[in-house]
């Protein structure tokens, strides 16, 4: 009933429909490549996020270093609490003095979050190499960004009605 | 007062004859769905997998490549007089993924190998091919329904999965390679817009649930169609023509469902 040359081209047929399944997976979603291994939490605060949104990416000097996991107002102080996910390939690397702002790709593009190292003071490189505080239990003598810490030191969105209206204010006290 | 009485007469007649259809083709459905293909008839269900599926490649892959490349075209123009040529990647991998790549391939598929079901299934009737296996004991729901509605069912994503992946290599060759989009950002910003699950996936579902509807309104208008030349012509027309309008009509539900409420 089925002829051998209906089975090989059936058969090319499913390995054709295959491959553009992982040319869609691979080339068009890019899955597998990120999202996947180990991650640590940041959280930070923000007056202001602008257009920010979760999977925005983390970039450090334009290289990307994680996702912005959920965004969620906080409960009493009434302002906008960004949870971010950085891979763990850079645990114990920004130090706790790092800023955050939020920036714009582009005239048109998405937003992202902008990490800037900070420094490690010569005393706590001390502390890392001899009281090894970055091996304890707990983390919170640690100089690094570690998991669950949250960043201080944020730089809200621009919103362009703020600036404008600013200009206008420096204008007008001229 | 006899025009009142004929009046809901002949509306009782089409209702009941609606019905009696919707009955009869959720039967074969039943009958289709529950008779998967076995060991002993799964090389029936290859054979057709060859005719409706391999057959329609040529098809699928020319009208995918220039899709691809039309959307490419228009989408530079428009998109370059805002500068915002690098996301010509984004715009032609979400409009194939999202939309084009399911119904373009339903509407192909119903064209290609809809009316042809329709119309082998009608010609087995009309030649009392189907009364002859039901009287050698054999089911023809079973023997000649079953192999073609899941052979249907299980080529119609696999062609839509093909369509998208050829569409977008169209448009890759149409604005990287003649308009000179930029090569990187084409995929870069495709990557960090296009998500699996959310874009991907639920084109994949979309084209599933057209494969049903097409494969079945296909089979049962063969199924149920008046054994005549000119019955099996009409049961062809209205295949393609119900599949078209039931494939548009979903599409804004399923489209609704997946991206319209948040």
């Amino acid at each position: 009933m089925t002829s051998r040359k209906t089975e090989i081209l059936v058969g090319l047929f499913v390995a054709l429909a295959i491959a553009a399944t992982l040319l869609l997976a691979l080339r068009v979603a890019n899955q597998g490549m990120s999202g996947s291994g180990e991650t640590y939490t940041l959280t930070a605060r923000f007056d202001n996020i602008g257009g920010l949104k979760a999977r925005s990416s983390v970039k450090v000097g334009g290289v990307n270093v994680g996702r912005v996991e959920r965004i969620y107002l906080h409960n009493t102080d009434l302002v906008p609490v960004v949870e971010l996910t950085i891979s763990s390939k850079y645990l114990d690397t920004f130090p706790d003095t790092s800023t955050l702002s939020i920036l714009t790709s582009g005239l048109l593009g998405e937003q992202y979050i902008g990490l800037q190292p900070g420094f490690i003071f010569p005393e706590d490189i001390v502390r890392i190499e001899e009281d090894k505080v970055c091996e304890t239990a707990s983390l919170n003598d640690c100089p690094y960004l570690t998991d669950g810490e949250e960043i201080i030191d944020t730089k809200s969105a621009l919103v362009l009605e703020d600036l404008i209206g600013q200009f206008l204010f420096n204008k007008g006290s001229e | 007062m006899n025009m009142i009485i004929n009046y809901f007469a002949g509306l009782g007649r089409t209702t009941i004859n609606t019905m009696s259809s919707i009955g009869q083709a959720s039967l074969m459905l039943f009958g289709a769905l529950f008779a998967f293909p076995t060991f002993k008839n799964i090389r029936l269900t290859i054979l057709q997998m060859y005719v409706v599926g391999v057959q329609s490649l040529l098809i699928i892959l020319v009208s995918g490549l220039f899709i691809g490349m039309v959307m490419a075209l228009q989408g530079y123009t428009i998109l370059v007089s805002y500068g915002a040529e690098g996301s010509l990647g984004p715009m032609v991998a979400l409009s194939i993924l999202r939309e084009l790549g399911p119904v373009v391939t339903a509407l192909l598929f119903a064209g290609r190998a809809g009316s042809a079901l329709t119309a082998e299934i009608g010609l087995m009737k009309a030649t009392e091919q189907l009364s002859s296996l039901e009287m050698m004991a054999i089911d023809p729901l079973r023997r000649v329904v079953s192999p073609r509605f899941w052979a249907g069912v299980i080529s119609m994503p696999m062609l839509a999965l093909i369509f998208s992946a050829i569409g977008i290599l169209g448009g890759h060759l149409v604005g990287v390679d003649w308009l000179g989009v930029d090569s990187g950002s084409y995929w870069s910003i495709m990557q960090a817009t296009v998500e699996w699950d959310k874009d991907i996936l639920n084109g994949i579902i979309k084209s599933v649930v057209f494969a049903l509807v097409v494969v079945w309104i296909a089979l049962f208008k063969g199924y149920s169609c008046i054994p005549t030349s000119e019955g099996i012509s009409l049961a062809t027309t209205q295949t393609v023509v119900y599949s078209s309008l039931a494939i548009l009509g979903l599409d804004f539900v399923l489209t609704a469902l997946m991206f319209g409420i948040s």
